[in-house]
């Protein structure tokens, strides 16, 4: 009688199922979300690319390194760089200049902004779009804030946000009204003559007081009445010489009119 | 009363009038007011005034603004002073304003905002008294552009003139006091600006900023002096100089704008009592709610927008408040290239010049004006009747090249706001502007010269030749020619009553033995140069021979047109 081998011959082949089963469950657990982001940034790189080659090389260079005398080199500026001009409307500059006009209308949708901003980031290492957490206002200190604002950021951009000139029309737009990732890329990688606050100067959670403090004087609001722009003594000198003194002169010549 | 119109208790001429019973409330008026007199002797003075008699025209009330802006700020002030805290202690603040919570300040500071954010009315009450602050100054500055214009600080009023302008100085330093109290970060930077200036002095310069800061910028003690100033010292002053200046516009009599029946010896219009002390008590309650209502809907230096002043923190757009803007301005025009240093001294001359020298010149020239002027024309008669600026070309011309000049230097200060509100460069600016400060005012000059001569000339022709009607008329022979209406009286009064160009007069140039007098001469010379400028062009009025000589030729007119001009 034939000893009854122990092991049935599809033993092995059961093995070798359960094996690779366990394996591949164990693959597919652990390894498909980055097999799915290196295609997808890789997706993206290559998209990016098409809408940088489209919109952006004609001043940048097809490479990304610029051009001498037209537009600088993209590499090293990172994504948030290139999610703050194209997301707050700077770029494409719609016309030459002294500087990227703000307030500009935003030409590209949030998705082809990040394609081009990985397109931008793997020309170089440079800072990436900050986390949410550090963009939130609600988590910062108003009070530290306001502090790190006058010290830094006021003597330019104005005590209430207003803005203010810089030489040979150059300004520093007003920062009322500005998102909080945006005021964040804006520090980290100082555009147009703004110089940068990188971690070392101010970090993150410094960088967030900046933008709980601008929010809150925000909210605050003008308890005063119309604040006049919030420029200070000079629309005030031209409300009341205007509006001011044409009232009364018109109450005056009123009542000089009216004999007795 | 003549006798035809004799009521019916009076019929004989004799008759004393029948006096109507005074009414109980009156006569315990009556009771209090002699009370009071037999007592002070107020009756007199009191009686004068009300029967005062005051022309009537909306820009005599240019000064009352001024008045009764002042008298809010006061009113107001007394208010401010009630939880207003002058101490640079520091402190944490605690208040209920959300972005400053836990964040260090000095007491002033605080209370400042204690006054914006948790005294009831406080804020109410701060932007009264910063915008009647305002107002003040402009219509204080209106007033002497008033007086100025019209010559109304010709002989006797030399005096007042000058007390107005050192009322306005002193008005430009209070403002500047109180801009500097609450130690937010826009009067903390105004004050190291001020402190500055005084290093920029040479010699005293140090000495002066360690004295008046008791000590290196900032210190502890500014804002307690400054408070001391604000509240006691110029208040005081303002309001003994600012008596002084009514009570000799009542004693001088106001001065009256030419006009039918007003002459340099008469004063046309109504008494104090009743017109004037209702029309100006009513006028003080129309500036007073003019200013809370500018108050309660615009907001006026926001403090606590601005922050805690710190040395090492300041603002873009950081400027004074209006009335400083005119050294703040000179200061930004200046080239820098003027500040050297010799044997390991600085010269600022940037500072010295903008922020030293500009306010002192320009209240030198105006203080030192009327006294200018007479001597040139050489004019010393009391003048009651005031000028039309267009009768003295040269006055008004020179008035509006050191308003342009002003107002050149008044920009200048706001070229930061310029340049973002306009979207042009700050340096294009600054050029433009410096060119400006010194085109713009022979401009002004020219411009305004010419000006006044043309209207001059256009009062003439219209004195002489009438109204141009735009009606064609065609004569009997078939020629058409327009019909001109002649002025009526009253009109021409005030067209042709200006005075003629007096002729220069010299002083002898020997004395009594003989011998030429070089300085007398060389005065002469200056003197006739400079009354040939002052009159130069001049238009002279329509002498009574001229119109007769037109009126003879319209009447020739008249016959060939038929009789319209008699008919209108």
């Amino acid at each position: 009688m034939p000893t009854l081998s122990r092991r049935h011959p599809a033993a092995i082949a059961l093995l070798l199922m359960l094996g690779l089963l366990v394996t591949g469950t164990a693959y597919a657990a652990v390894a498909p979300k980055q097999a799915q982001a290196s295609v997808t940034a890789a997706d993206s790189v290559a998209s990016g690319k098409k809408l940088f080659i489209a919109n952006c090389a004609t001043c940048h260079g097809a490479n990304g390194l610029g051009i001498n005398e037209v537009g600088p080199s993209l590499a090293g500026v990172g994504a948030a760089s290139v999610d703050f001009q194209m997301g707050t409307g700077r770029m494409p500059m719609t016309e030459p200049g002294v500087q990227a006009k703000s307030g500009g209308m935003v030409k590209f949708s949030d998705e082809e902004i990040s394609d081009i901003a990985a397109y931008v980031a793997s020309l170089g290492p440079g800072p990436a779009v900050p986390d949410s957490e550090y963009t939130d206002a609600s988590k910062g200190d108003p009070g530290k804030g306001g502090q790190i604002f006058r010290v830094n950021c006021a003597m330019c951009h104005n005590s209430a946000g207003a803005g203010g000139a810089l030489t040979r029309g150059k300004d520093a737009p007003p920062v009322t009204g500005v998102t909080g990732k945006h005021i964040y890329e804006a520090m980290e990688t100082g555009p147009q003559s703004m110089p940068v606050f990188n971690d070392a100067n101010i970090d993150p959670e410094s960088k967030r007081d900046v933008i709980a403090y601008l929010d809150a004087q925000q909210e605050a609001g003008n308890p005063g009445g119309n604040p006049l722009g919030g420029l200070g003594p000079v629309p005030e000198g031209l409300f009341i010489w205007t509006i001011g003194l044409g009232l009364l002169v018109g109450i005056a010549v009123w009542l000089g009119q009216k004999s007795a | 009363m003549t006798a035809n119109t004799r009521p019916a208790d009076a019929l004989r001429a004799d008759d004393a009038p029948a006096v109507a019973p005074a009414s109980p409330g009156l006569k315990k008026v009556g009771g209090v007011a002699g009370w009071i007199d037999d007592r002070t002797g107020a009756a007199k003075g009191v009686g004068y005034l009300m029967k005062k008699v005051f022309p009537d025209h909306w820009s005599f009330m240019l000064g009352e603004i001024a008045m009764y802006s002042m008298i809010v700020c006061m009113l107001t002030g007394v208010f401010l002073t009630f939880w207003f805290d002058p101490s640079m202690a520091h402190t944490t603040y605690e208040g209920s304003y959300a972005p400053l919570q836990g964040v260090e300040m000095s007491r002033a500071y605080a209370s400042t905002l204690d006054i914006s954010f948790d005294v009831k009315g406080g804020l109410l009450i701060r932007q009264i008294h910063h915008w009647s602050a305002l107002l003040f100054i402009v219509a204080l500055s209106v007033h002497m552009l008033r007086v100025f214009f019209t010559g109304a600080f010709r002989k006797p009023r030399e005096l007042n003139w000058i007390i107005g302008c050192v009322l306005s100085l002193l008005a430009l330093v209070e403002g500047f006091a109180g801009y500097s109290l609450p130690d937010d970060l826009l009067s903390g930077t105004g004050l190291r600006a001020a402190q500055g200036f005084m290093v920029a002095a040479p010699v005293i310069g140090s000495y002066l900023s360690y004295g008046l800061f008791g000590g290196t910028f900032p210190g502890d003690d500014i804002i307690p002096r400054l408070y001391s100033v604000h509240i006691l010292l110029l208040p005081a002053l303002l309001i003994a100089l600012f008596t002084v200046h009514i009570v000799l516009v009542a004693l001088q009599k106001h001065t009256q704008y030419p006009g039918p029946g007003k002459t340099n010896d008469n004063v046309v219009g109504f008494p104090v009592m009743p017109v004037y002390a209702a029309k100006a008590g009513g006028f003080f309650f129309i500036v007073f709610g003019g200013i809370a209502l500018i108050s309660a809907l615009v907001q006026i230096n926001a403090v606590w927008v601005h922050g805690p002043y710190e040395p090492n923190a300041t603002t873009a757009g950081a400027q004074p408040d209006w009335y400083m803007g005119f050294p703040d301005g000179a200061l930004r025009l200046l080239p820098g290239f003027m500040e050297f240093e010799t044997f390991g001294f600085t010269w600022a001359f940037p500072v010295i010049i903008g922020a030293l020298l500009v306010i002192p010149a320009f209240y030198g020239g105006m203080m030192a004006y009327p006294f200018i002027e007479a001597w040139v024309t050489g004019d010393k008669r009391e003048h009651h009747l005031l000028d039309r600026p267009r009768n003295v070309p040269t006055r008004t011309a020179l008035g509006m090249a050191a308003l342009t000049l002003y107002g050149v230097l008044m920009f200048a200060a706001s070229n930061d706001i310029i340049a973002i509100k306009f979207g042009m460069s700050i340096n294009d600016i600054t050029w433009i502007l410096r060119v400006l400060t010194f085109v713009g005012p022979v401009i002004a000059f020219w411009a305004t010269k010419r000006i006044c001569l043309s209207l001059q000339r256009h009062d003439r022709d219209l004195v002489l030749h009438g109204r141009e009607t735009g009606r064609l008329e065609r004569g009997a022979a078939g020629d058409f020619h327009e019909v001109h209406e002649p002025v009526d009286e009253q009109t021409r009064w005030t067209l042709v009553q200006h005075e003629e160009t007096p002729p220069l007069e010299l002083t002898s140039t020997v004395d009594a033995n003989g011998v030429a007098n070089k300085k007398g001469a060389r005065k002469n010379k200056l003197r006739a140069k400079l009354h040939s400028f002052y009159f130069d062009g001049a238009v002279e009025p329509v002498s009574p021979a001229e119109l007769e000589a037109a009126h003879h030729e319209h009447g020739h007119e008249a016959i060939e047109s038929g009789d319209k001009i008699s008919t209108h």
